[in-house]
């Protein structure tokens, strides 16, 4: 897959701190690519200084394979979707979606804008005003304005955490549709692990500034590399220094299966999760695991002592 | 809610009779511009003094001063003030606002005599007098102050965020101003130029000190008529002031609203 | 990015600069220097103005300047206060209610001045109506004294109160006034000892906004106090004018200057804001 943005070394200095630190990657055309951390990691950040508004203090940003640290944000073939939108609220949809065209002086503005428009499906609003629309229907028209100038990556920052909940499932769904309809290159930063697992063809997880991992999301959960990585993804439970997801381990009142590594525990509470249930039990020597069960299947009441059990194929391992 | 501490009633009172306070003196005097006789009788209701007015040669031709200086100055003052304003709202500049601030507490009797000082001393080099263009520099040099900060007030409302978006589209940093924030802040630069309009006109103090034999203003005929006794020709012309002000600043306020 | 936003900043810088900055610089000469002999000035350099400033004389027109701003600032804080108390509680018309207060305001403050001279002289209109009512024979006095200043000062600068001090109250947590009646306090309790420390920021602001322009005022003590130097500001243009003594008057207008500095060094609170 060629590649069309590649990070190379990057790092960014503030006087108070480094906020990001020798990251490196590569994105390949069309790929779905997520930055996935929590506040503060850099993200953002490294967003950021892909889209010009801020300098890498060191390090090296290509776009297919020219190099555009020094460049200007207008100068990037590159576009953002932001956090809170930034639509022009003195210009209609129309306007905000023709805006970057018209700054090009392209042609065929009018029929271009219709197309993109009912790519995001607000074909009918183009004559409203930002403050007319809803947080979903904003959402799309920064999409589309971007979209429109079909830029080598899309960058979009926290582009789903200014909706409600509900509609974020549904939009998400939409977003991938888009990115798979169009072909352009996603850059995605979430601090959400379900977005970016499931929206991506690869992520990458950042810390304190450091790129921790890359891989696709199989990789990512099934073999994180360090802990940060395993937490960040999902719940793990900690035995003895080596981790389960809750999905692998098991609870039972009988003994458990051949093979597998297995240790006594009391049950502390079983919670209903709604479509399945997660049964917390404290161990003997004192940590407490959880064990996703279905919620069809036996039911656990507090301080019943029962088995906790894994196949040592499912444990996280650390290089 | 249920209304908690004082009882409504005597502050509203006292309310009323503050803004009688304020307005009364006002009203009485325009209410007076339209009496027939010049003293504080009332003896009929005319137009005499208002025709007086405009029949009085040195009064239009200072009103007619006082309107060019005001135009040139808020023009000037508006531009680089807005300027200075967008400037300030990009990174701050301590010494700038300081200096801006300080002009703004001045009282305006030193910075006249300061500001004919400084004519004085630069004429000796150029071959100039004071006049119109002295009134309407110093007009400006106290009016930059107003529009910044009516201007800052109205960009702290824009979004930082859309002129990156700006940018990022494809604009450059001229355009960004030109087609995002200048919409946002035009209503706020409008206000500004409405106030530094006002401020230019009704000045005394400092183009008394400044200007020059042939730029008389209408505050400085006014000034002159009124230390002289009371003339309900000033009854007029201030009842018109008023009006006219008024209008202007009540305009200038729903624009910093909008 | 830099270089643009210094295109921004400098034509104010060089207004500043040549309209603010180097006329103050020149009266700072011209306060160090003597005075010629047909006026204006000339050599040698000395302090001898700044010295005359010590003058009784001069002393007491400093003084009565200081007693006349705060009087006129303290009448505005009484008379302010509850006016902004009522703005503030005024729900759904505050902004008509704080327009009503900035309208006369910004209408020519040499009109309003006037209105008060028209109101209050010998065959003004408070004592033809007085006397046609027969409650005088003789007209009263009442202008062209430090009253009829401190009056005139009062009206052209009481929005220059009122406003800060709404300011002021609008940003006070209503809660705190429910837990103080929850607590027992009386309204006017809870007046002094909530609504009237914790609009002390207003409080402030308001007293400098209002005593700093009430110091350096010319035009009202020259029309309402009967043209004798009634105040530094009158002094001042008197030197550049009838007595023609610019050093001396260099000398109290710098001297004002620093008092203006002095006091908004110890009254304004960086937190509270500014300019930018």
């Amino acid at each position: 897959m060629p590649q069309v943005l590649e990070l190379d070394q990057v790092s960014k200095d503030y006087p108070a701190h480094r906020a990001v630190n020798g990251v490196s990657l590569n994105v390949g055309r069309g790929e779905f690519f997520s930055l996935l951390g929590p506040s503060g990691c850099g993200k953002t950040t490294t967003l950021r200084m892909v889209a010009g508004f801020e300098d890498p203090t060191t390090g090296q940003i290509r776009l297919n394979g020219a190099g555009i640290e020094h460049l200007k944000p207008y100068q990037r073939n590159v576009s953002t979707v932001f956090q809170n939108y930034a639509l022009f609220p003195h210009l209609t949809v129309q306007q905000n979606v023709e805006f970057g065209l018209r700054r090009r002086a392209e042609n065929h503005i009018g029929q271009r804008v219709r197309q993109v428009l009912e790519l995001v499906q607000l074909t009918g609003k183009e004559s409203r005003y930002p403050a007319q629309l809803s947080g979903g229907e904003r959402q799309r028209v920064a999409l589309a304005r971007s979209l429109v100038l079909e830029p080598d990556v899309l960058l979009l920052d926290e582009p789903l955490s200014a909706l409600d909940p509900n509609l974020r499932k549904q939009v998400r769904a939409e977003l991938k549709n888009i990115q798979r309809q169009t072909g352009i290159t996603f850059l995605f930063v979430t601090h959400d692990q379900e977005e970016a697992l499931s929206l991506s063809d690869r992520l990458g997880v950042m810390n304190g500034g450091e790129l921790q991992q890359v891989g696709t999301p199989q990789d990512l959960y099934l073999r994180p590399r360090t802990h940060f990585v395993a937490s960040f993804l999902g719940l793990v439970n900690w035995i003895d220094g080596v981790g389960v997801r809750p999905e692998a381990t098991r609870v039972t009142k009988q003994p458990a299966q051949a093979g597998a590594r297995s240790l006594p525990a009391r049950v502390v509470q079983s919670i209903f999760l709604g479509n399945c249930v997660h049964v917390e039990a404290r161990m003997d020597a004192g940590q407490t695991v959880v064990a996703e069960v279905s919620r069809l299947g036996e039911s656990f009441s507090e301080g019943e002592a029962v088995d906790v059990w894994w196949q040592p194929g499912d444990e996280l391992t650390f290089e | 809610m249920k209304r908690i501490g004082l009882k409504r009633a005597p502050l509203a009172i006292y309310a009323v009779l503050a803004y009688l306070f304020l307005h009364l003196p006002l009203a009485i005097l325009s209410a007076f511009s339209f009496n027939a006789s010049r003293f504080t009788i009332w003896q009929g209701f005319s137009l005499h003094w208002y025709r007086a007015a405009f029949q009085d040669q040195q009064l239009t031709q200072a009103a007619w001063n006082s309107l060019i200086i005001a135009v040139f100055a808020t023009a000037v003052s508006t531009v680089i003030g807005t300027l200075c304003a967008y400037g300030f709202w990009k990174r701050s500049s301590p010494v700038l606002a300081g200096s801006l601030y300080l002009s703004l507490v001045t009282p305006e009797i030193v910075s006249g005599i300061s500001l004919l000082a400084f004519f004085q001393w630069v004429f000796r080099f150029l071959r100039v007098h004071l006049g119109m263009h002295t009134v309407i520099l110093a007009h400006v040099s106290f009016s930059i102050a107003y529009v910044v900060i009516v201007v800052m007030a109205r960009l702290r409302t824009v979004d930082g965020q859309l002129e990156e978006a700006a940018l990022d589209l494809g604009a450059n940093e001229w355009q960004a101003f030109r087609y995002v924030t200048l919409p946002a802040i035009l209503p706020g630069v409008i206000a500004a130029a409405l106030l530094a309009f006002t401020v230019s006109f009704d000045d005394y103090v400092i183009t008394s000190m400044v200007a020059g034999v042939d730029s008389e203003t209408l505050p400085m005929v006014i000034y002159a008529i009124a230390r002289r006794g009371v003339n309900p020709v000033v009854n007029a012309i201030s009842a018109l002031i008023f009006v006219a002000f008024g209008a202007l600043i009540l305009v200038s306020e729903r624009l910093r609203e909008k | 990015m830099k270089r643009l936003r210094a295109w921004f900043l400098a034509p104010t810088w060089a207004v500043m600069l040549c309209l603010f900055v180097a006329p103050l610089c020149i009266i700072l000469a011209y306060s160090l220097l003597t005075r010629g002999t047909w006026g204006g000035i000339s050599r040698p350099w000395s302090i001898e103005s700044y010295q005359r400033l010590a003058d009784p004389i001069y002393l007491g027109i400093l003084w009565r300047s200081f007693w006349i701003a705060g009087a006129a600032t303290i009448l505005c804080l009484l008379l302010g206060f509850p006016l902004a108390l009522f703005i503030s509680r005024s729900g759904k018309r505050k902004n008509l209610y704080l327009s009503l207060v900035i309208l006369p305001f910004w209408t020519s403050f040499l009109v309003r001045t006037y209105a008060w001279m028209f109101l209050l002289r010998d065959t003004g209109l408070i004592n033809t109506v007085l006397q046609k009512l027969g409650l005088i024979h003789d007209p009263l006095p009442l202008l062209y004294n430090d009253g009829a200043v401190i009056l005139g000062l009062v009206y052209g600068y009481l929005p220059f109160m009122v406003l800060p001090l709404y300011a002021a109250l609008e940003r006070l947590d209503r809660n705190l006034l429910e837990a103080a009646a929850d607590l027992g306090a009386k309204p006017w309790v809870a007046l002094t000892r909530v609504v009237i420390p914790l609009s002390a920021p207003g409080i402030r602001a308001g007293t400098i906004l209002v005593f700093i322009p009430c110091l350096g005022a010319y035009l009202t003590p020259d029309l309402l106090g009967g043209g004798k130097t009634v105040m530094i500001g009158n002094l001042i243009q008197n030197q550049f004018t009838t007595a023609r003594d610019w050093p001396f008057g260099s000398a109290v207008s710098l001297t004002l200057m620093a008092i203006v500095l002095v006091l908004l060094l110890a009254f304004v609170r960086r937190e509270e804001g500014g300019l930018v």
